[in-house]
C-alpha cells in the first residue's frame, strides 16, 4: 500500500525525488494516527533545512507532531491548498505533498527506507 | 459544648461516621486508619496534629469575618493604575456571582454540557474583540500584567524564524509599574531585554522585535498610538497596547491604530476590586496569531446533528499537549470573571456604556477645571478618566494626610497626585476632592462648575480619537435590557452546565470539593469586596491579619518556612518557585545550574514552566507501575550532576499513588545539588497526614482552588500560593507599588502584592471552621472515598495504578484501551457518562486511552455508588458492543450524549430504545440533565475558526 516511487523515513514522512528537487508529505500512517488533520504550519519558501531539521507541524484536534526534512535543501514551494483544506491529508496522505525542496549534498546513508521497509515498520 | 448540628467537618465532608467504616469494610480494609496505613508510606507521616487554627462553626466563622473586616477601610480608591471601582448590577452578583450554578463548574472541556458558559466566554471574546478592535480575542488571562508579559512572548515567537536575532523589547515608560516589573521577570529567562522609555524618543532597530504602549498611558493622558506603532512597522517590529475597555467605547481602539496585540483588565466592567482580584485580563490580537495566543479560545463548532455548538478551539496550542513548547504555561483563565465582564456588557449595551464612559469623562473634566482654577494645571490636556496634578511640593503631604483621613486614595508619584475617577464616583466626589486640595493649598476652594457647563463639553482629545466605528452591535448585547430579561437568560444558560450543584465532578486531578456558602460569602461583603490593591496597606488590617495567619497556617501545612500569596494559579506558583530556586542557585554561585528533572508522567504545566523560567527539561521514565525510575532518575541526575537546578514532582504522584521511594527520590537530588519542587496538585491527600518537607522538598505550590475550596468558576479563578524552605524565603517575589516579598525578591509574578486577595478568604474559611482535625478528615476521606470507588468498580474496570499495599491515594485510573478493538474509546464513555447525569472524569490524563476519577471527601456514598452504578451499566453497554450484540456504530456510545430534541423526535432511527438511551437507570429519571447539544464535531471547530458571537442566521433552521 506504500508506493514505490519514493523513500520514507522513521518520522513517518515521505519523500519523491525528481531530479534536483523533492516534494515531502505524511505517510498514511502518519496521518491515520494523527487523526482529523485540522492545520498544517508551512515553512517559508527559501528556507534552508538541514537533514533532519524541522521544517513545520501537523496538527490534529489532540496531537502536534513535528515534520523532519528528510533531506537537506531549501524549499521552493509549499502547498498552501492545505491551509484551506487541511484534510485533504486524511483523504490521501501520498498526494498531499506539503513542501517541495531543492536538494543540497548527498543524503545520509541509510536515513530513508524504501516502501517495503517502511511497510515493516509500521506493521 | 457544641452540638453534632452546629460542627462544620460534618456539612463539608460527605460519608457519615456509620457510612465511613461500611465504606473502609467495602475497601477491605478494617478501619478509616487501616486504610490510611495502607495508602501512606510511614516514612513520611506526621506525628503531630497540624498547628493551625479552629474549628469553628459558621456561625462563629461569618461573626468573627464581620469583625476582621471592620478592620479594612475600603475608603474611596481614586488610585487606577488598571482596578477601579464599579457597580456590579445586583441581578448579576446575586444570580452570577454569588451562585453555585456559575462558580462551581470546571474548565469546560466537556462542552457537551457546558454550553451555557461557553455561551457566556463568547460573549465575553465578542466583546473584547469589538472594542479593542481587534479580530480574535481569548477567554481571558489571569491579570493584565501577565497579559502584558504574554503578548511579549508572542510577538517574541512570531518574530522569531524571520528574525531570530531580535531581542529587544521597548516598554513605554508610562506602562503601568507593576507591568513592567512583571515583564522584567518574565523577559529575563527568556534572553528578552526590556528596555524601558519613551516612545516619542524610540529609533527601532533591527534588534527590537517589538514595543509595548499603554492607552491612556499610566499618568492619564491619551495620545495617538499610530505614528509610534507605524515607525515600529517600518522597523520590521511589532506592537502591543495595554488598555482600557471603558475607555475604548469612547475612543479609537488600539486595533484601528495598528496594534498587532491589546491586553488589559476587564475588571471595571462589574468585578469588584476585591484587594487585588480575581478579575479577568483579555487578550486581543491579529488572526494570524490565533495559533500563537495563549489561553483558552472558546470556538463554534457543529454537533453530531448539524446545530451550532461551542467548544475550546486550538487546543494543540496548549501545556497539557505542547509541554515545554507550548504557547505559555497558563492553565487556569478567569472565567467567573469574564462571565461577569461579559453580562456587564449584555446589561448595559453599547449605549449605555458610553453613557457610564461620557459620564466618568465629563467628571475628571470638571476635576481639570477646578485644579486650574486652583492655579494647578494638570499635567496632560487630553484624557479619559485620570489627571496629574502636580501640587506644590510642600502641599503634597498635607493632601496626602488630610485625604487618607476621609478615606479618599490616590497614587503618589514624587509631587504629583494621580487621580482616577470610575463609574462610582459623583460630582460630590469631585468637589470633595477639590475642596482638599484647596485646603492643602491654603486656597478657597473653587466654586463647583454649574451642571449646565457639563452636558455639552466637547471630550478634551482631538476628535480623530473620538471612537466612530460600532461596537456591541450583536443582538446579545440589545436584548436583554430589563431585569427579567436579563435574570431569564443568566438562568437558561446556567441550566445547560454541570456544576457542583447538580451532581458530581470526578476530575481527576482538580479536586472538585465543596465551596461551603459559609466560606464564600465575606467575598462580596463590603468589608473585603471594594478594596483597592494599592490602597495604603495600614487601611486594610483586616485582610493583612488574614495574610498572616493564611501564612502562617500554609507553612504548618506544607512544614514549610515562609509563603509568597503572590501567584494567581497554580502554573504562577510553579514559575515563581522555579524562579526562585533560579535565583538561590546563583546567589551562592551555581548560576549554570539550568536542568530541571521531570518525570514522564508530569502534568503538562511542569515543562512549560521550566522553558518559561528559561530552564533545560530533562525527562525522567516512569516504571510500569507508573512510579519514577529510580535507575534512570539516578542516571540523569548523575549526568547532569554539574547542572542539575532541580526536580519537579507531583505527590501523590499524577497517576493517583503515594510512592514509596519519595525520599530517596528527593535525597539523591538533593545530593547532586539540585533543589526539589514539588507541585502540590494532588494536596488534598496530604493535609494533616503528610507534608511536603516531610517528602524532601524545598518548594511547593499551593493550588488553593483544589485542596483549599476556592470555587472553580467554570475556568477560574484559581490561586497557587508557594511555600518554601527558610533559604529559599530571601527570594519570594516582590511588587513595584507595594512592599511584599524577601529582601532578595525575584520580580513580581502577578500584578497585584497578594494575587486574587479576596477568594483567599475561602481558603481561610474551609481551614478554620474544619481546624487540625478535621482538615485532616478531610484528606482521610479523599482517600477512602477513592478507594470505596476502586474497590466498586475494580471487577468491571482494570485499574491501572496502585501502591505498595494495593491502595491508591485520592484518585485512580480506569485502562479503557482494551476495548479499542470494539471501537469503543475513553470519550465515548465520558460523553455517555452524560447521558446519566454526570460530568465526566478527567480522560487521557496522564495516559492516553483512561479515565482518572477523583471523588473528593465532599461526596456522600449515596452518590458515589450512583456513579459507581452508572459506569456499570456503562461497562454492560461496551460488553454489548465487544460481544457484537450491540451494533458497532450505531449505539448508545457513540451517539452520546442524546439531546432531549433527538430523544423527542418524531423520527427515531437507532437499533436502540429511546428509553435506553435518555433514561438507562432509575436514578436517572429523579434528576435527569439534558446536554444541550448533541457531540460536538472537534475538527470542524479548529478548520474553520469562528471566535466571536456568531451572526443569528448561524441558527436559522
Amino acid at each position: 500500500m506504500y508506493p514505490t516511487d519514493r523513500q520514507y523515513t522513521k518520522d513517518h514522512e515521505w519523500i519523491a525525488v525528481s531530479g534536483a528537487t523533492a516534494r515531502v508529505g505524511i505517510t498514511d500512517y502518519a496521518q491515520d494516527q494523527l487523526g482529523d488533520v485540522v492545520y498544517i504550519e508551512l515553512p517559508v519558501v527559501g528556507q534552508h533545512f538541514e537533514q533532519g531539521a524541522q521544517f513545520g507541524s501537523v496538527e490534529s484536534v489532540k496531537a502536534v507532531s513535528d515534520l523532519y526534512c528528510p533531506l537537506a535543501g531549501r524549499v521552493v514551494e509549499v502547498n498552501t491548498a492545505l491551509v484551506e483544506r487541511p484534510e485533504t491529508v486524511n483523504d490521501d496522505a501520498h498526494a498531499a505533498w506539503i513542501i517541495v525542496v531543492e536538494l543540497s549534498g548527498a543524503p545520509q546513508a541509510g536515513a530513508l527506507l524504501d516502501a517495503a521497509a517502511y511497510a515493516e515498520l509500521v506493521a | 459544648m457544641r452540638s453534632r448540628a452546629d460542627q462544620f467537618i460534618h456539612r463539608h465532608i460527605g460519608p457519615d461516621t456509620g457510612e465511613i467504616a461500611a465504606m473502609a469494610s467495602a475497601a477491605g480494609a478494617a478501619s478509616l486508619d487501616a486504610l490510611i496505613d495502607e495508602a501512606v508510606p510511614s516514612d513520611i507521616r506526621l506525628s503531630a496534629p497540624l498547628d493551625v487554627p479552629g474549628p469553628e462553626t459558621e456561625a462563629e466563622f461569618l461573626a468573627r469575618m464581620r469583625a476582621v473586616g471592620r478592620r479594612n477601610r475600603p475608603g474611596r480608591p481614586f488610585i487606577g493604575l488598571g482596578y477601579h471601582g464599579c457597580v456590579t448590577p445586583s441581578v448579576i452578583l446575586r444570580n452570577v456571582f454569588e451562585n453555585p450554578g456559575w462558580y462551581t463548574p470546571y474548565t469546560p472541556y466537556q462542552a457537551e454540557v457546558a454550553q451555557g458558559r461557553l455561551e457566556a466566554l463568547l460573549n465575553f471574546q465578542t466583546m473584547v474583540t469589538d472594542l479593542t478592535g481587534m479580530a480574535i480575542a481569548n477567554a481571558s488571562l489571569l491579570d493584565e500584567a501577565t497579559a502584558a508579559a504574554e503578548a511579549m512572548a508572542l510577538l517574541h515567537r512570531v518574530q522569531s524564524r524571520t528574525r531570530p536575532a531580535a531581542d529587544r523589547f521597548l516598554v513605554s515608560r508610562r506602562c503601568f509599574p507593576q507591568t513592567i516589573d512583571v515583564l522584567r521577570g518574565r523577559a529575563e529567562p527568556l534572553g528578552i531585554e526590556v528596555e524601558v522609555g519613551d516612545p516619542g524618543q524610540w529609533r527601532p532597530d533591527a534588534q527590537v522585535f517589538g514595543v509595548l504602549l499603554q492607552y491612556p498611558a499610566e499618568d492619564g493622558e491619551v495620545a495617538a498610538l499610530d505614528e509610534v506603532i507605524a515607525r515600529a512597522h517600518d522597523a520590521g517590529a511589532l506592537a502591543a497596547v495595554c488598555s482600557d475597555l471603558l475607555a475604548l467605547t469612547v475612543l479609537t481602539p488600539p486595533g484601528e491604530q495598528g496594534a498587532d496585540v491589546v491586553v488589559g483588565n476587564s475588571q471595571r466592567f462589574g468585578v469588584p476590586l476585591g484587594y487585588g482580584g480575581p478579575h479577568a485580563a483579555f487578550f486581543a490580537t491579529r488572526a494570524e496569531f490565533a495559533r500563537q495566543t495563549p489561553g483558552r479560545i472558546i470556538g463554534l463548532s457543529v454537533d453530531r446533528h448539524g446545530n451550532p455548538a461551542y467548544r475550546m478551539a486550538l487546543q494543540t496550542r496548549e501545556q497539557h499537549i505542547r509541554r515545554e513548547r507550548a504557547t505559555s504555561n497558563i492553565c487556569t483563565a478567569q472565567a467567573l470573571l469574564a462571565n461577569i465582564a461579559g453580562f456587564y456588557a449584555v446589561y448595559h449595551g453599547p449605549q449605555g456604556l458610553r453613557a457610564i464612559a461620557t459620564r466618568v469623562h465629563r467628571l475628571t473634566q470638571r476635576l481639570a477645571q477646578g485644579f486650574q482654577r486652583l492655579g494647578v494645571e494638570p499635567r496632560h490636556a487630553c484624557f479619559f478618566d485620570t489627571l496629574r496634578a502636580p501640587l506644590p511640593e510642600t502641599a503634597v503631604e498635607p493632601f496626602r494626610t488630610r485625604a487618607t483621613a476621609a478615606g479618599l486614595y490616590f497614587r503618589y508619584d514624587g509631587a504629583t497626585v494621580g487621580i482616577a475617577l470610575d463609574e462610582t464616583a459623583t460630582a460630590a466626589d469631585v468637589d470633595e476632592i477639590l475642596a482638599l486640595a484647596a485646603a492643602a493649598l491654603d486656597r478657597p476652594a473653587p466654586v463647583p462648575a454649574a451642571r449646565e457647563d457639563e452636558r455639552d463639553a466637547a471630550p478634551s482629545w482631538p476628535a480623530r480619537l473620538t471612537r466612530r466605528s460600532p461596537f456591541l452591535t450583536h443582538p446579545v448585547f440589545h436584548r436583554h435590557r430589563s431585569e427579567t430579561q436579563i435574570m431569564r437568560y443568566l438562568k437558561r444558560l446556567e441550566q445547560k452546565d454541570i456544576g457542583l450543584d447538580v451532581s458530581m465532578i470526578p476530575l481527576g486531578s482538580c479536586t472538585m470539593k465543596l465551596t461551603a456558602a459559609a466560606e464564600i460569602r465575606p467575598v462580596s461583603w463590603p468589608e473585603f469586596s471594594p478594596l483597592h490593591p494599592f490602597a495604603p496597606v495600614e487601611q486594610a488590617a483586616g485582610y493583612q491579619a488574614l495574610f498572616r495567619e493564611l501564612e502562617a497556617s500554609l507553612c504548618a501545612i506544607t512544614g514549610l518556612a515562609a509563603v509568597s500569596l503572590q501567584p494567581n494559579s497554580g502554573a504562577q506558583g510553579e514559575f515563581a518557585g522555579l524562579l526562585v530556586i533560579r535565583a538561590y542557585q546563583r546567589a551562592r554561585g551555581a548560576s549554570g545550574r539550568d536542568v530541571v528533572l521531570i518525570p514522564a508522567s508530569a502534568h503538562g504545566t511542569n515543562p512549560a514552566s521550566a522553558a518559561m523560567a528559561g530552564l533545560r527539561v530533562v525527562v525522567v521514565a516512569c516504571d510500569e507501575r507508573g512510579n519514577v525510575d529510580l535507575d534512570d532518575l539516578r542516571r540523569k541526575a548523575d549526568t547532569h550532576r554539574d547542572t542539575l537546578c532541580a526536580l519537579m514532582v507531583t505527590y501523590p504522584s499524577t497517576h493517583g499513588v503515594f510512592e514509596d521511594a519519595i525520599r530517596e527520590i528527593c535525597g539523591l537530588v538533593h545530593a547532586r545539588g539540585g533543589q526539589v519542587y514539588m507541585d502540590g496538585a494532588n494536596m488534598n491527600a496530604q493535609v494533616g497526614l503528610t507534608s511536603a518537607a516531610a517528602i524532601g522538598a524545598d518548594v511547593c505550590h499551593i493550588n488553593l482552588h483544589k485542596t483549599f475550596a476556592i470555587p472553580h468558576g467554570g475556568g477560574g479563578p484559581g490561586m497557587g500560593p508557594i511555600a518554601v524552605a527558610a533559604h529559599l524565603a530571601p527570594y519570594l517575589p516582590g511588587h513595584a507599588v507595594v512592599p511584599v516579598g524577601g529582601p532578595s525578591a525575584i520580580p513580581a509574578v502577578a500584578a497585584a502584592p497578594w494575587g486574587s486577595a479576596s477568594v483567599l478568604l475561602i481558603s481561610h474559611g474551609y481551614m478554620r471552621m474544619l481546624g487540625p482535625d478535621g482538615m485532616r478528615r478531610a484528606s482521610e476521606v479523599a482517600i477512602l472515598n477513592a478507594n470505596y470507588l476502586t474497590a466498586r468498580l475494580a471487577p468491571h474496570f482494570d485499574v491501572l495504578f496502585a501502591g505498595a499495599n494495593g491502595r491508591v491515594a485520592h484518585e485512580v485510573i480506569f485502562d479503557l484501551r482494551a476495548f479499542k478493538l470494539a471501537g469503543i474509546n475513553e470519550l465515548d464513555v465520558a460523553k455517555r457518562l452524560m447521558d446519566y447525569g454526570f460530568h465526566a472524569p478527567t480522560v487521557s490524563f496522564p495516559v492516553a486511552g483512561t479515565m482518572m476519577v477523583e471523588p473528593t471527601e465532599s461526596e456522600s456514598r449515596d452518590e458515589l455508588d450512583r456513579f459507581c452504578e452508572a459506569l456499570i451499566a456503562i461497562r454492560a453497554e461496551i460488553q454489548a458492543v465487544v460481544d457484537g450484540e450491540a451494533d458497532p456504530v450505531d449505539n448508545v456510545l457513540k451517539n452520546a450524549p442524546h439531546t432531549a430534541a433527538e430523544a423527542t423526535a418524531d423520527d427515531w432511527p437507532h437499533r436502540y430504545s429511546r428509553a435506553q438511551a435518555v433514561w438507562p437507570l432509575p436514578f436517572v429519571r429523579e434528576h435527569k440533565v439534558w446536554p444541550a447539544v448533541g457531540r460536538i464535531n472537534d475538527a470542524h471547530g479548529d478548520r474553520n475558526l469562528i471566535c466571536s458571537c456568531p451572526p443569528i442566521e448561524a441558527y436559522a433552521d
